[in-house]
């Protein structure tokens, strides 16, 4: 009895004050973007709100399934766990049903689930798994290849069920591996590649070139010692071009229409003013209307269910992937920048905590966590204020949806009681 | 380091979004304005225009119901051709024309509301209300039209039309298809009259529908309706008056001297003010703004500047008597005419000498040189003496705008030293340069209004009240500038000989024949000289008729001055008519019928077309009265019948 009470308060609760501050302001915005009229009843389900209550009240149940489980559970059934998401997912294409053109969900009955929304703690529970195995050596091709396919086959599956917007979340799965031992090597490739892109595909391929000539010039005469031979350099700006080249035939070919309009508008590449506006009236509209429902709420905001844009619904998706909008025009400058500082407190909490933990398992998980959220986080609101190109993802906590919030509740909560079990792990 | 790569990472994105908040929010947004919230329809709530009445309360303008058909062209869907042929047949529009009007309403904004079709009629309105809702983005929206109760006045009411954008971009309380004063009181009472429109405020989605009110009608406001007003018109005197000039082209202006309030403001030719309402309106104006050779837009009483002539004389006997320069006895001999160097400005034959009393009523030319070179010499230079005169001339209102409360105007000219200094360089010019000023002719211009306004400070004796047309404003007083006399340089006691002057032109001078039993007139006769270009040559046209006076001889009700294009020597038209006027102001009723006849059978619209006949045509003794056809001559008297009915 006594040992039951010491563990269950040692929980991390600022951790949990944060997840029910978000989730207490994301029922609340919701509540604003989906009612129409007057609220007759919180509870009524007939209504996005009166879901998102019952989703609530259902994830505080799971909450308290995850933690009442053993913590060893987790890293013992990782794999198990993995392999029913992988099945879930491998289900989609026979029995899933499509929602906007995705084939993410199950229909049973009136209720939809998304299995993709479970399979990111399943996917970090297996790579912690992975990781933490003492054979595991992360700096090693092998076991980089192993745990690349350990994320690459669920991403794969939700790309081909047409979801690329979560299949992106896998690719915070980067920020854990380099934790754990990938070479330096890879970053600056990823990096490079970033900027390589976003040259070849705002200035061409020519001044891509040229710049990447004049950067691999600058660093061949500035290392005295230790250069490297010249073929090499040739070998790497030859790839570079390559690359720019790839890439700008994947946007022309590879690419849905509406991508490259959302690309393009991104980085600016449309100048005909015709097209221009036909995307306003496409591509851009939504983002025009969240920026202009942001831009609306000035310092204080317009007050909650005062916003005059969320309540005409000129945002569409305001409930779901544009959520952030409603902060935006409802509770101004204050309210968003109160959301910001709140994912950025829990992220920076899990890591500390992610750090702190002994065993390896856990802190892998603990950073796959943080990992995830950041993405979510970066990409959704990066999108809904106009900085990145448009990616429809949720935002965690706050984006209107019952797997969702139960998928991110669950990946946050196992990371919580894996966290409280840190004294027993010796 | 590895550790570090996600904790800066967050915080970057963390800043950067703070930044971009910052930047969206605070930076680029302006205060917010629900005036200004593209996601509130703001539906106005016209009041109703204010009402404007005659001297004597009866009713001049009322409104009537209008019914505007309204699009928004983003939400139009495109109608099927059986809808559209009705939708346009309803409209009484062509197909084409509908497209037109959509393309141009779309031209100005696709999301705000355009007028469509303006100013339905009642029973067009009643069949197409029932099918409106099959045409998505059109609405009807009710607005308040005028309503004349009177056919007269035209210029003086004035009308309403829609603002156009230059209105809307100065004065933003005005919105697309608003309507506003144009000309007339409309015009400058404008704000008197229309009340100030009250505004709902409507949430609406972002497919532009309609979902309620905006937090429960909270800042919703009521329209505040517009005052009536009252005008000095007398509307009988002004219908007489519009019947007089019938058939001719000129002005009468007719003025209380004291207090300024303006009786009658006639211009021939007129129109119906019916005419500028509703659907119509525009295809009228533009017959009525296009009609470049009888313009009747022009405001002849107010707008028209001619060299006054005659009536001038009685203000150069004033400024010589102020000056000094002369008594009312002295006599000046005239033979024919006054010579100066080795020219000579004719004269009529009359006994000689003349003293000042006989001058004004004979209008004899070389009593007034005399006179005004007196003034002018003396002093030392002629620009000093000029300068002096020009003072003494503009102390009466003329030279420059009255500051009064009607639309239009012109300031007519009286010279100055600069003047000729300009036109011969400084001291380059003498006394006898300038020497037709002294019988209004030369540099000297006046409109009718300033020589009514000229009549009435004679015959108030030195003062007057700016002319005004505003009588009474509900709940309201009239601007003290109206109220506040203003003082010639004159003194008083050199009125008295000029006031006998103009009397004895009634008694015994050159409107010897225009008594009217009973009443005692001040008046002087007038001609103008005038020319007009006819194929690009320089063409001398009948003289204008020109007649200025007032009545009775002490303390005047009416002063006016009448004037009749072409009409010939002042007392033929002008004069005549002034007796008229006079007649029917103070009796209410004409004894003078043989006056009446004469004006009211005789046209001069073969005077009007003469120029353009591109046939040799004869001026002044030369002309011939022509009279009016039979039918006219029935539809005169019928109004002439309604105008004592009523």
């Amino acid at each position: 009895m006594l040992r039951e009470n010491q563990r269950r308060f040692k929980f991390d609760w600022l951790t949990i004050i944060l997840f029910l501050l978000l989730v207490t302001f994301g029922y609340l915005n919701i509540l604003s973007a989906s009612h129409e009229g007057e609220i007759q009843s919180y509870f009524d389900t007939s209504q996005l709100y009166g879901k998102q209550l019952v989703f609530v009240g259902l994830s505080f149940i799971l909450i308290i399934l995850i933690l009442s489980l053993e913590a060893k559970f987790y890293e013992r059934f990782g794999s198990v766990i993995y392999l029913v998401s992988i099945l879930s997912l491998l289900g989609l294409f026979i029995f899933g049903k499509e929602i906007n053109g995705a084939r993410s969900w199950y229909a049973i009955g009136s209720m939809t689930i998304q299995p993709s929304e479970f399979a990111k703690f399943a996917t970090a529970l297996a790579v912690a798994k992975y990781i933490s195995d003492l054979q595991t050596n992360m700096k090693t091709i092998k076991d980089q290849l192993r745990v690349a396919a350990i994320i690459f086959v669920p991403a794969a599956l939700i790309l081909l069920q047409n979801d690329a917007g979560s299949t992106i979340v896998y690719s915070a799965f980067f920020f854990v591996f380099y934790r754990e031992g990938l070479q330096q090597v890879y970053l600056i490739m990823a990096f490079s590649l970033i900027i390589l892109a976003v040259l070849a595909l705002k200035y061409g391929i020519a001044i891509t070139g040229i710049v990447t000539a004049i950067v691999l010039l600058a660093r061949y005469f500035l290392r005295r010692k230790k250069r490297a031979s010249i073929i090499q350099y040739i070998a790497v700006l030859a790839a570079s071009v390559l690359f720019s080249y790839g890439v700008n035939s994947f946007y022309e070919h590879g690419l849905k229409p509406h991508q490259q309009n959302r690309i393009s508008l991104w980085l600016r590449l449309e100048k005909d003013p015709d097209k221009l506006e036909k995307m306003k009236k496409a591509e851009a509209y939504n983002l025009i209307q969240s920026e202009q429902a942001i831009g609306s709420g000035g310092w204080t905001g317009k007050g909650f269910l005062q916003g005059t844009r969320t309540t005409g619904k000129f945002v569409p998706e305001q409930e779901t992937d544009y959520i952030f909008s409603t902060v935006g025009e409802e509770w101004g400058f204050l309210g968003s920048s109160f959301v910001v500082i709140l994912f950025v407190a829990l992220i920076i909490r899990i890591l500390f905590l992610a750090e702190s933990q002994k065993s390896q398992f856990s802190r892998v998980y603990g950073y796959g966590v943080a990992s995830i959220f950041f993405v979510h986080f970066t990409i959704n609101v990066g999108m809904v204020m106009g900085l990145i190109p448009t990616v429809g993802i949720p935002l965690p906590f706050f984006s209107y949806g019952g797997s969702g919030l139960w998928g991110f509740t669950i990946l946050l909560f196992i990371f919580i009681k894996l966290d409280s079990n840190k004294i027993n792990e010796w | 380091m590895r550790k570090l790569l996600l904790f800066i990472s967050v915080i970057f994105v963390g800043l950067v979004f703070m930044a971009r908040l910052f930047y969206l929010q605070v930076y680029s947004s302006d205060a917010y304005s629900i005036l200004d919230d593209t996601a509130i329809r703001k539906v106005y709530n016209y009041p109703k225009r204010g009402y404007v009445y005659d001297r004597n309360g009866k009713l001049l303008v009322a409104n009537q119901p209008s019914y505007d058909v309204m699009v928004i062209p983003r939400d139009v869907e495109p109608l099927d051709s059986s809808d559209l042929q009705e939708f346009c047949g309803l409209l009484k529009i062509t197909e084409e024309e509908y497209r037109q009007k959509l393309e141009r309403a779309r031209n100005y904004s696709p999301r705000l509301p355009s007028p469509f079709v303006p100013q339905l009629s009642k029973k067009d309105y009643a069949v197409l209300q029932e099918k409106m809702w099959k045409y998505e983005g059109f609405y009807i929206q009710k607005r308040s039209l005028r309503s004349y109760q009177t056919t007269i006045g035209a210029n003086v009411l004035g009308d309403i039309g829609e603002v156009n954008r230059q209105i809307i971009a100065r004065q933003p309380y005005y919105k697309l298809g608003d309507l506003i004063g144009k000309q007339g009181v409309e015009k400058t009472y404008e704000n008197t009259l229309r009340g100030i429109k009250g505004v709902k405020f409507i949430q609406k989605d972002r497919f532009n529908k309609d979902i309620g009110p905006y937090k429960e009608g909270r800042f919703d406001t009521l329209p505040r309706p517009g005052r009536d007003i009252s005008i000095t018109i007398d509307s009988q005197l002004q219908a007489y008056g519009e019947l007089l000039m019938r058939n001719k082209r000129g002005g009468i202006i007719a003025i209380e001297p004291s207090s300024g309030e303006i009786l009658a403001m006639v211009s021939g030719p007129s129109y119906n003010p019916n005419l500028l309402v509703g659907r119509d309106r525009s295809k009228n104006f533009s017959k009525l703004y296009n009609d470049s050779i009888a313009k009747p837009l022009f405001d002849r009483g107010l707008q028209a500047m001619y060299p006054p002539g005659s009536p001038f004389k009685t203000l150069n006997a004033l400024i010589a008597l102020q000056e000094g320069v002369i008594t009312t006895e002295e006599r000046f001999s005239c033979s024919m005419g006054y010579r100066y160097g080795n020219r000579r400005m004719g004269c009529h034959a009359h006994r000689s000498p003349v003293n000042m009393n006989i001058g004004i009523y004979e209008s004899c030319n070389a009593y007034f040189a005399n006179t005004y070179r007196r003034i002018i010499d003396k002093y030392d230079t002629p620009a000093e003496g000029m300068d002096k005169w020009s003072n003494h001339v503009q102390s009466f209102g003329l030279g420059d705008y009255l500051n009064n409360d009607l639309s239009v105007g012109q300031p007519g000219k009286i010279p100055t030293a600069k003047t000729y200094d300009m036109a011969y360089g400084k001291n380059r010019w003498y006394t006898t340069f300038t020497i037709s000023n002294a019988i209004g002719q030369g540099e000297v211009l006046a409109t009718p209004i300033q020589l009514a306004n000229m009549a009435a400070a004679i015959g108030n004796r030195g003062y007057y009240y700016t002319p005004h047309i505003i009588k009474k404003i509900e709940g309201d007083t009239i601007p003290l500038k109206f109220t506040t006399p203003k003082y010639t340089t004159i003194d008083k006691q050199h009125f008295e000989p000029v006031v006998q002057g103009m009397f004895d032109v009634y008694n015994k001078g050159t409107a010897k024949y225009l008594q009217v039993p009973g009443i005692e007139i001040c008046g002087k006769t007038g001609t103008a000289e005038n020319y007009a270009i006819i194929d690009s040559v320089k063409t001398q046209l009948t003289d204008h008729s020109i007649f200025v006076a007032f009545a009775p001889k002490d303390n005047p009700t009416i002063a006016l001055a009448v004037f009749v294009e072409n009409g010939y020597y002042g007392s033929r038209f002008a004069g005549r008519m002034a007796s008229l006027m006079i007649e029917r102001y103070i009796k209410g009723k004409i004894t003078r019928t043989d006056f009446e006849d004469f004006v009211l059978k005789h046209t001069l619209e073969h005077e009007y077309e003469k120029p353009y006949s591109n046939e040799p045509f004869g001026i002044n003794r030369q002309t011939t009265l022509e009279t009016v056809s039979e039918e006219e001559y029935r539809t005169i008297q019928n109004i002439k019948a309604n105008i004592s009915k009523s």
